[in-house]
């Protein structure tokens, strides 16, 4: 590894990269490798037949799918809140950007078991929603409130730092050549600030795919339903079915990889067009 | 909404009204941003608090003298004290030669750190089975050596590592290049050995990052529920953590219990979030003066 000029005056290069190197290769890659193998011990066909079991594939489809309108809600929600809290001064904001990190912080369990108070059909907010025939806690739809809560600081804290960086004289240059302010926002805000919501909402569906904690509780767990993909993954450990954990694992951290792929690349396309700009 | 708007007011005055929205509309925004915030992130806190309290103080206090909810403390306690060194160890190590050396392979490497964020914490507690598990790779050995990791406090330490991994490291990599290393040379130039260089210059600029890493890795330790409850095999007053034990007593009904255990776990993610924030604030300030 050349460290170059560098190296000459700075120490540690061997021993700080070589007890990274160590550290991470007995931490992650190691036990990450068990799984590779094992999934490719019980060979192909029980990959696809675990896969394909309509169970499986019901709680993959909820995992993903519900994951999926969660992220998207913050995509919306997590912008408004990041051009919010980035442009507008009012009191009380730098306690709301603050709060920001909450799910960040709070143990899912704890976010897990108040949501489903709050939504059960004795809860706060299940109780009004009742006489409606609206029901959240045990559905789909108490899946997709703990996602949004999850995914939420995402969002904002990809977008907020845009926003913010956004030059005051592009804008004031609009305004000048006769455009109003929606225009100036659909021509000149959006087109700069698009990449970090796609790539907030991304990082968003990602967490939101493997989240267990805070879904647990409200989903009601429901076979073929309320079923997510890691719950399926404790049942077939319960089983001692390892296999079929570990096929359930690997499917979960390919989808992982694939949406950490696509963050990466938005990522770097975003900072190769600021470095242009 | 009256008394919002004439708050606002003068504020707004300053900013050009060509570049900003009409007061309307801001008015809109903040309203539907507050509603948001509100019922996503107030409520559910509120609602932890009320339902702790909702048997009363006796119920509360009775829930912690409890031996199985004493336990669980001690474990979230005992298992943090060793996670949370060994990733701060870690991370200080990988951010010095990133952030310090250039080589190849280098964003690779920052990939690879970050990617237990990207593990679902079950497939976390899942690799850790495959390879200390009965049917894994040292189960066997294991076994006959008579030691227990899966299904004992090792596992639910390995598991915490892993899960925390990249925190303090994530947040020093960006730090410490953007801080650049003149000082550092400056340093090794006048004669510093390394250690000297990190304790008296490298330190002292990065120590609230290093305090926002901490916290934030120390919050997901105590507060990790997935990936221990794969690992942990919920023994009661031996293997359960304050989150899996919130998930006992709830399951057993027992809900004003569970929410007391709940609201202490709060209380920590609300203390955190408040050392968090000030750590930001802090090392925002500290990097604008080292630029300057």
């Amino acid at each position: 590894m050349a460290a170059k000029h560098l190296r000459k005056v700075l120490p540690g290069f061997g021993l700080t990269i070589g007890w990274t190197l160590i550290y991470l290769t007995l931490i992650v890659l190691i036990p990450l490798s068990a799984l590779f193998l094992k999934t490719a011990s019980g060979g192909w066909e029980h990959i696809w037949g675990t896969v394909t079991e309509p169970r499986v594939l019901a709680s993959l489809r909820v995992s993903f799918g519900v994951s999926l309108a969660a992220a998207l809600c913050n995509g919306f929600f997590g912008v408004l809140a990041a051009w919010v809290l980035a442009r507008y001064e009012f009191p009380g904001r730098k306690l709301l950007d603050a709060m920001v990190d909450l799910p960040f912080a709070l143990p899912t369990a704890v976010a897990g078991i108040a949501l489903t108070a709050i939504y059960a059909p004795n809860g706060m907010i299940g109780s009004l929603l009742m006489p409606y025939d609206i029901k959240v806690a045990y559905t789909q739809l108490g899946i997709f409130i703990a996602l949004v809560f999850i995914g939420l600081p995402f969002v904002v804290r990809t977008v907020q730092p845009v926003i913010q960086d956004l030059s005051a004289e592009v804008e004031e240059a609009a305004a000048t050549l006769g455009a109003g302010r929606w225009q100036t926002f659909q021509r000149i805000i959006f087109p700069a600030v698009l990449p970090s919501i796609l790539t907030g909402t991304t990082l968003a569906y990602g967490r939101a795919v493997g989240e267990f904690g805070s879904v647990v509780f409200i989903a009601g767990n429901i076979p073929g339903k309320t079923e997510i993909a890691p719950l399926l993954i404790i049942t077939k450990l319960e089983q001692y079915d390892y296999t079929g954990a570990a096929a359930i694992g690997f499917v979960m951290l390919v989808g992982a990889f694939v949406i950490l792929l696509v963050s990466n690349g938005l990522q770097s396309w975003d900072n190769k067009r600021r470095g242009l700009a | 909404m009256a008394g919002a708007i004439a708050l606002l007011k003068p504020r707004m005055a300053a900013r050009r009204a060509a570049t900003s929205e009409s007061l309307v509309i801001k008015v809109i925004f903040i309203t539907i941003v507050l509603a948001f915030f509100a019922l996503f992130l107030v409520l559910p806190l509120v609602v932890v608090f009320q339902e702790a309290f909702s048997k009363g103080l006796t119920v509360f206090l009775k829930t912690f003298e409890d031996r199985a909810t004493a336990h669980a403390v001690w474990l979230t306690l005992l298992v943090a004290a060793i996670a949370v060194p060994l990733n701060t160890i870690f991370g200080v190590t990988a951010a010095w030669g990133i952030s310090r050396f250039r080589f190849r392979g280098r964003s690779f490497l920052i990939t690879l750190i970050d990617l237990p964020l990207w593990i679902s914490p079950v497939v976390g507690g899942l690799i850790y089975v495959l390879v200390f598990g009965a049917q894994g790779w040292l189960g066997p050995w294991l076994q006959a050596n008579d030691i227990r990791v899966i299904f004992a406090i090792p596992g639910i330490v390995l598991v915490t590592v892993f899960v925390t991994f990249p925190f303090v490291a994530r947040g020093l990599i960006p730090l410490m290049q953007a801080q650049g290393a003149r000082e550092e040379e400056a340093a090794a130039t006048l004669g510093a050995n390394g250690w000297q260089m990190f304790m008296r210059v490298t330190l002292p600029k990065i120590k609230w990052g290093l305090l926002y890493g901490v916290i934030l890795c120390n919050a997901r330790a105590m507060g990790e529920f997935g990936a221990v409850s794969v690992v942990s095999g919920h023994i009661r007053g031996k293997t359960n953590t304050m989150p899996l034990h919130i998930e006992i007593l709830y399951n057993e009904y027992h809900f004003a219990s569970a929410f007391a255990v709940a609201s202490v776990l709060a209380l920590l993610a609300l203390l955190s979030l408040a050392i968090k924030t000030f750590a930001e604030w802090q090392s925002a300030r500290q990097l604008r003066q080292t630029n300057m």
